[in-house]
């Protein structure tokens, strides 16, 4: 059928570029921090340049900046290609763009010059969390009303993770972020001490869950398929994952705060559902690789599909791990060393950052109106850089966390302690000196991504490309909500 | 498929219905775990011992949140063996009702401070805030020299104790009028070692009440 509607992918390329900007300011940042733990003298006695106030802005940078934009952008591509439609509201779906980035510009700026309310991974002060809360329900208009104009009418499984994702984070950062505001540049929480500490983690823990994890599946469950030019493995399997994970998940955040004030009751409760978790997130995670089965040669020719088997293969392991550390036994070893930093970038560089990568490689050429990257060497180059730099990073901070939660409790025959604080941080110093080799190497694979995206967007940086249109199916009897005319 | 499915298809048919269906589901877990903490029987009522922070400290404990000090040090010392002999008794609930928001921190890159209230003289405090490695040689904590020349506005902690004092801290007006007299003259430095040095002093040295156990006991 004729169409002269087409897809607008204007907004996407917009998200991809920041998204390319942001990874590699993010990651820099990271390493600079890494940096400055195994040599003090890099914080150079200034203040915003100093390693306490700087880490935020890495968190930030790489979770919301970069994992955000890549996220936004995947989503409107993803949501209009299953819906056989273009994104509803254009203005809006612009305003998202231009309002999450200067959200992201204000925070990077304001927390180094120590304007933070102190809550991990929701430092902004107030009037940020107010325009992130406005374009996250722009986000949210635009996708359900893009969702409401399909012309397919199954909503396909990317599109439910993508729901949940943008539902369940809007939830957390509203009712973590609840303050009463000083002045411009300082709040206090409406809630205190043990309460404050359980809010913070079930947002904490779900923007793992929902950011980390729900979005990037949304990415996952569009982008495998696509490259393995195969489909889903199991459409049931993935419907009991989904509302497995979804619900699972926001019980598990009390396992950041076993043993301490927080009653009981709440630290087993989340033991327990952070170990029935782990039947969802393998189930995902397994439907993804499955999907792969009659396609595995692909892994020799393409490496985009190589970047997506291996984030599933790390998603797998980081929420085996994740699971296991939620065991009380475990964590009172595990908890506030180098392990937990290890379990993070396990699941940050390998999970999250390395389906993103493979999405953007797989979702770049067609949004920038190219058969293919500019170079498959550069993807194959980048591919091996980030192997090799997280495995450095990743088994670094593995032998450091643990070296730690040793020394720490290691007690002589009459119950003292056999080392003062300080040796555990000489005992690890070397590890830290290997962490920051490989955020190094990780950041020169982004560099050498974005010089290979620069190179792909030739020609919409001329304005050579058509905007590509939209294939109306042949309607189905008594559809619901029923197909809309094809006009542009 | 099997006949279960088409209760289903209604839910993936429907957009409206699917984004319902997910925000039920995602506020099960938050409804069940952070509602009863409001409830009666785990309210955490400040103990005797415990009083909203005074001026100096308030601007100090400030200060800790913005320096960002929470990034590598705890406030919580978990009911475990090794660490009651690392750092003395296991944080109790009551102890970080006044704190807005809370510094239990998730990393040890340094020892904890939950009890670290006169461990260490004050002249030691401040100078290793100011240049940690000239009393920890191989320390990694970054050097804070400026709090030493930073002074600290009277006009704005009022106006904290203020809005502390409306999300239900026991500040009275004469407290908040004597603000200015008690942070006469003092720099940011002064401010984070009174806070530092009042950490985890407000309950008797060699263990708590048993009042104060509720909710926290192992």
């Amino acid at each position: 059928m004729h169409t002269n509607e087409t897809y607008n992918d204007h907004v996407v390329r917009l998200f991809l570029l920041a998204a390319a900007v942001w990874g590699i300011i993010g990651m820099s940042i990271g390493v600079f921090a890494a940096a400055q733990l195994a040599w003090p003298a890099l914080n150079f006695d200034i203040p915003w340049l100093t390693f306490s106030r700087l880490r935020p802005d890495h968190t930030f940078g790489v979770i919301f900046a970069f994992g955000g934009s890549a996220l936004m952008g995947t989503c409107y591509y993803v949501v209009q290609r299953t819906g056989h439609t273009r994104l509803a509201h254009p203005r809006l779906a612009n305003f998202t763009f231009w309002g999450w980035q200067l959200a992201c510009v204000l925070a990077m700026v304001t927390m180094p010059l120590g304007i933070t309310q102190s809550k991990e991974y929701a430092e902004p002060e107030w009037f940020i969390d107010i325009l992130v809360a406005v374009v996250w329900v722009s986000l949210g208009i635009v996708f359900f009303s893009t969702l409401a104009r399909r012309r397919i009418q199954h909503i396909y499984v990317a599109n439910w993770y993508y729901g949940a994702f943008i539902i369940a984070v809007g939830l957390l950062h509203i009712v973590n972020n609840l303050a009463l505001p000083v002045s411009l540049t300082k709040s206090y929480p409406i809630y205190s001490g043990v309460v404050d500490a359980m809010v913070q983690w079930w947002y904490g823990h779900n923007a793992v869950a929902f950011f980390l994890t729900a979005g990037f599946l949304g990415m996952m469950y569009y982008f495998v398929p696509r490259q393995a030019q195969q489909p889903l493995w199991s459409y049931r399997f993935s419907i009991v994952n989904f509302w497995a994970l979804i619900s699972v998940y926001m019980w598990a955040g009390s396992h950041h705060l076993m043993y301490t004030a927080l009653p009981d009751w709440v630290q087993s409760v989340g033991m327990a559902f952070s170990l029935v978790l782990l039947m969802p997130s393998w189930g995902s995670a397994a439907n993804g690789l499955l999907t792969f089965n009659g396609s595995w040669l692909k892994l020799k020719e393409d490496p985009a599909a190589k970047f997506m088997v291996l984030s599933l293969v790390f998603y797998a392991a980081s929420t085996f791990e994740g699971s296991m550390m939620a065991i009380k036994t475990v964590n009172s070893l595990s908890h506030y060393t180098d392990w937990t930093i290890a379990h993070v970038h396990s699941g940050s560089l390998g999970w999250v950052a390395m389906i993103t990568i493979g999405s953007l490689y797989a979702m770049a050429p067609r949004a920038l109106g190219r058969p293919a990257m500019h170079s498959r060497r550069a993807m194959e180059i980048h591919f091996w850089l980030h192997i090799a730099g997280l495995l450095m990073y990743v088994l670094a901070m593995w032998t450091a966390g643990v070296t730690e939660g040793l020394m720490w409790r290691a007690t002589n025959a009459d119950g003292s302690l056999v080392y003062p604080f300080i040796d555990s941080l000489i005992a690890i110093k070397p590890m830290y000196w290997v962490r920051f080799l490989g955020g190094c190497l990780i950041v020169s694979g982004m560099v050498v991504m974005a010089w290979n995206l620069w190179h792909t967007a030739a020609h919409a940086r001329k304005r050579l490309i058509t905007p590509i249109p939209v294939p109306i199916p042949e309607p189905v009897a008594h559809q619901v909500p029923a197909p809309l005319p094809a006009v542009g | 498929m099997a006949r279960g499915y088409k209760y289903f298809e209604a839910v993936e048919k429907h957009a409206g219905l699917l984004g319902v269906g997910i925000a039920i589901m995602v506020s099960l877990g938050g409804l069940a775990e952070i509602t009863p903490l409001f409830m009666r029987a785990h309210q955490v009522e400040a103990p005797a011992g415990v009083k909203p922070y005074d001026p100096l400290r308030l601007a100090g404990k400030d200060i800790y949140v913005r320096e960002g000090c929470y990034l590598c040090h705890t406030q919580m010392i978990r009911a475990l063996r090794a660490e009651t002999e690392r750092y003395g008794h296991y944080s109790v609930a009551e102890e970080s009702v006044y704190d807005r928001p809370h510094q239990w921190g998730s990393k040890r890159t340094g020892p904890d401070l939950a009890r670290v209230g006169g461990k260490y003289s004050d002249a030691w405090q401040r100078m290793h805030l100011l240049d940690p490695r000239k009393v920890v040689p191989v320390s990694n904590m970054p050097a804070y020299s400026w709090l030493e020349h930073e002074t600290i506005d009277a006009d704005d902690i009022m106006a904290r104790m203020r809005t502390l004092r409306r999300l239900g801290e026991p500040y009275s007006d004469a407290e908040i009028a004597e603000a200015p007299k008690a942070l006469e003259g003092k720099t940011a430095l002064d401010a984070l070692v009174a806070y530092l040095q009042g950490l985890g002093t407000s309950l008797p040295a060699n263990g708590t009440s048993e009042a104060s156990d509720g909710g926290a006991a192992p």
